[in-house]
């Protein structure tokens, strides 16, 4: 009895070691991410001899462009930088598994209130921290219960409609002409008409697959969110909407659907590559934001785009401006080591204040809500910014408060999907006021 | 005298030889044992613990008890999932091994090109599942497009296109196995029965299928647990659409089988969905375990001795 178990143990030993000789190398990267997690001055794997920094970043259309700025700022300071980016609607998900392991990101997206709920714990307090203390302003800032400053924002954003402004000349119309819903249509409907003979039409596909129905369930439906919102002051997730303003949602969305070159039945499945249509000029609407001026204005001089606001036949919005606001925020981890805290918080603050940093971040992001911005070249956060100024009223995204937000977007893009091929507005209306309750009683279930 | 006693030396010589090996059995053991309880055991556990745990991520997760469970049987979704599973994982058994058999049967007779025909039908297992899902999607699209609608649309296409793709992929799949079932039938048996006047039919139902039983077992064990546990092919193809509304909001996603059904439970929802979706995981392991069990008892009680 006594030698069997004498052979298993040195039989278990033996094994524990041939494992250990085949994973040396997985082994000395963990001692390492150990060391590190454990005290910075023991750390021997940065090269500064201090923490590092890993973003998990959410927007794949930035992700050259941070992989970009982690590569100055390592050639700069020896602080080693990486950029992971989770792929278009995966970032819970990702989020959720490298939260898990051991070298978990140091700097992460917590974006809207849900995102706090969730990873709330999981965010080191950023008030009173350098970077805090460079922001202009608080709008952007999430707070938990508890007052505790969750996340910070980091850059914002405005979305509308892109118009191809050399397209809409070659069509015989002007950007003067639209100024409200109607105007608007009529430009529309008069493109789509023509579309054979122009060799281009009004809108781009509104495909509904994951890699675009954001853009319509989330951006789109902003609109009567806003607008009820603003009507009943919202100031937190209420746990009923009404959907006044459903039928100006249904509106809009007609108007993109029935006139591209798209038929409307196969949105569904989509597979379209809208922003590859607009580049080729293929169409003269695109409703995207200003994230999308990079890759444009890669074929299209700032001469021959702008961004107008998404109107939708409400009283008054004439005097509309874009849909601008954030979901860029930037959490730091709570449970990574002080040194790599340290190292992310060091980085963030490199990002917003330095010459090099800001310029990154005007080129790539646009406005940065930072002290030492620098100004952008991005010509459609310079057209937000211009109707602001011409006293136009921000339409804020109210779409942040939605309760469960990825299953009550499914809902939406199920039912929407329903009606384009012949089915009832209703399950929409019902996805959109019923699906909000519904997932909001889900969400606060405790 | 002398030639006994050498015999029984060797033969004790033998035992200690023998003797010696048992001794490191557990060395020969180790990887697999290793392998298995870091890669089975482990997880399992842990995922139980889960199931009555309030988490966020793994690592970090508080003991709540039994809640997530009374949650998890209260959910109508997972139970609308459950019996849209059933009906998937029996239709596409019985279809899937009849098809299989059927090919299987023509295959093994003396045809031109045998060996050609497997490898072509045993191709399709070879891709994953998510392309899998996305290339019929197109395909079932290109045909729905010209009636106006597409797979998305009606539950019934849904149903039925997961039915096609799965039946596509995995009947090659059984395909083989059903062959290797045939070739070991023995020849004298099938010859005996020529010579006792019994038809073609007649061999195949007394003599080919009761050899044929642990082929069947094997076969109808693999459809069931992958009917019950599909996931890739089920969110690349439809992802639960089309979805019914209800009058109080919910929604029914009437494709949606039950492991996309965990699937969106933990990351469609807020945190405390996710012990309730470990809840569904562990009654949905009990559920599939459960049912292949019996199925192998009821079918291996079959299987005859050649």
């Amino acid at each position: 009895m006594n030698k069997k178990l004498v052979s298993v143990v040195l039989s278990a030993a033996m094994a524990a070691g041939m494992l250990a000789g085949c994973g040396s190398k997985a082994a000395e990267t963990a001692n390492n991410e150990n060391a590190s997690s454990t005290s910075a001055a023991a750390a021997p794997a940065a090269a500064a001899g201090e923490g590092s920094v890993y973003w998990l970043n959410f927007k794949p259309e930035a992700d050259k462009a941070l992989q970009g700025i982690a590569e100055t700022y390592t050639k700069e300071t020896g602080v080693p930088v990486k950029v992971v980016t989770a792929a278009s609607g995966t970032y819970e998900s990702t989020l959720t598994a490298e939260m898990d392991k051991s070298n978990a990101p140091t700097l992460f997206v917590v974006g809207n209130q849900a995102a706090v709920n969730t990873w709330g714990g999981y965010c080191l307090d950023l008030k009173g921290t350098d970077i805090y203390n460079e922001l202009t302003t608080d709008e952007f800032t999430l707070y938990d219960a508890d007052g505790k400053a969750c996340s910070i924002g980091y850059c914002y954003e405005s979305y509308g409609i892109i118009v191809n402004k050399t397209l809409l000349e070659k069509a015989g119309h002007s950007l003067d002409e639209i100024t409200n819903f109607e105007t608007l249509k009529t430009v529309v409907e008069d493109i789509h008409a023509n579309a054979d003979t122009l060799g281009f039409d009004a809108f781009t596909s509104s495909g509904m697959d994951d890699s675009s129905s954001w853009r319509f369930t989330g951006h789109l439906a902003n609109m009567p969110l806003f607008y009820e919102s603003r009507d009943d002051g919202w100031t937190e997730c209420p746990a009923e909407i009404k959907g006044t303003y459903l039928d100006n949602f249904k509106a809009v969305w007609d108007l993109y659907t029935e006139n591209s070159a798209v038929d409307k039945s196969t949105l569904a499945t989509g597979g379209y590559d809208a922003e590859g249509e607009f580049k080729q000029g293929k169409a003269v609407f695109f409703q995207n934001g200003t994230w999308e001026y990079a890759a444009i204005s890669e074929v299209l001089g700032d001469d021959e785009i702008a961004m107008i606001p998404i109107y939708c036949g409400v009283e008054g919005e004439e005097k509309a401006g874009l849909c601008s606001g954030t979901e860029n925020c930037w959490a730091v981890n709570a449970n990574a080591s002080e040194a790599d805290q340290k190292a992310t918080l060091d980085f963030m603050k490199w990002m917003v204040t330095s010459e090099a940093g800001t310029t990154l971040m005007a080129e790539q992001f646009g406005q940065i809500p930072y002290k030492a911005a620098a100004d952008s070249k991005n010509k459609f956060l310079a057209d937000s910014a211009a109707l602001l100024e011409a006293g136009n009223y921000n339409v804020a995204w109210a779409f942040n408060y939605t309760p469960n937000v990825n299953d009550w977007r499914s809902g939406m893009v199920a039912a929407m999907n329903q009606y384009d091929n012949g089915g009832s507005w209703d399950d929409v209306k019902n996805a959109f006021v019923g699906g909000w309750a519904a997932q909001y009683k889900a969400a606060n279930a405790g | 005298m002398a030639n006994n006693t050498k015999k029984k030396k060797r033969s004790s010589g033998m035992n200690m030889v023998a003797r010696s090996y048992v001794k490191y059995f557990p060395l020969f053991l180790l990887p697999t044992v290793a392998a298995f309880l870091i890669g089975f055991i482990y997880p399992f556990c842990k995922g139980i613990y889960l199931s009555l745990c309030k988490f966020t991520t793994t690592s970090d997760a508080t003991l709540i008890g039994f809640g997530n469970y009374v949650k998890a049987f209260q959910d109508p979704t997972f139970l609308h999932a459950f019996w849209y599973t059933a009906l998937y994982a029996v239709v596409s058994l019985i279809l899937i091994n009849l098809f299989a058999f059927m090919i299987a049967y023509a295959l093994t007779q003396k045809i031109k090109g045998a060996n050609l025909f497997r490898t072509a039908f045993f191709m399709p297992n070879l891709i994953g599942g998510i392309v899998l899902g996305y290339i019929w999607s197109m395909i079932f699209n290109g045909v729905l497009a010209k009636y106006n609608t597409s797979i998305l649309m009606e539950t019934k296409y849904g149903f039925w296109g997961l039915i096609i793709l799965m039946c596509w992929q995995q009947i090659g799949y059984m395909m083989i196995i059903y062959i290797a079932g045939l070739q070991s039938i023995p020849g004298d048996m099938l010859e005996a029965a020529k010579i006792d006047g019994a038809t073609e039919f007649q061999t195949l139902i007394r003599v080919t299928i009761p050899n044929l039983m642990s082929s069947i077992t094997v076969c109808l064990f693999l459809t069931l647990t992958n009917g019950f546990k599909l996931f890739d092919q089920n969110l690349a193809l439809t992802n639960g659409q089309p979805f019914i509304f209800q009058e109080d909001g919910s929604v029914v996603k009437t494709t949606e089988m039950l492991a996309l059904n965990i699937y969106n439970t933990f990351y469609g929802q807020n945190i405390s969905a996710r012990g309730v979706a470990q809840a569904k995981a562990v009654l949905f392991f009990i559920l599939v375990a459960g049912i292949s069990i019996l199925q192998l008892k009821l079918t291996s009680s079959k299987e005859v001795e050649a």
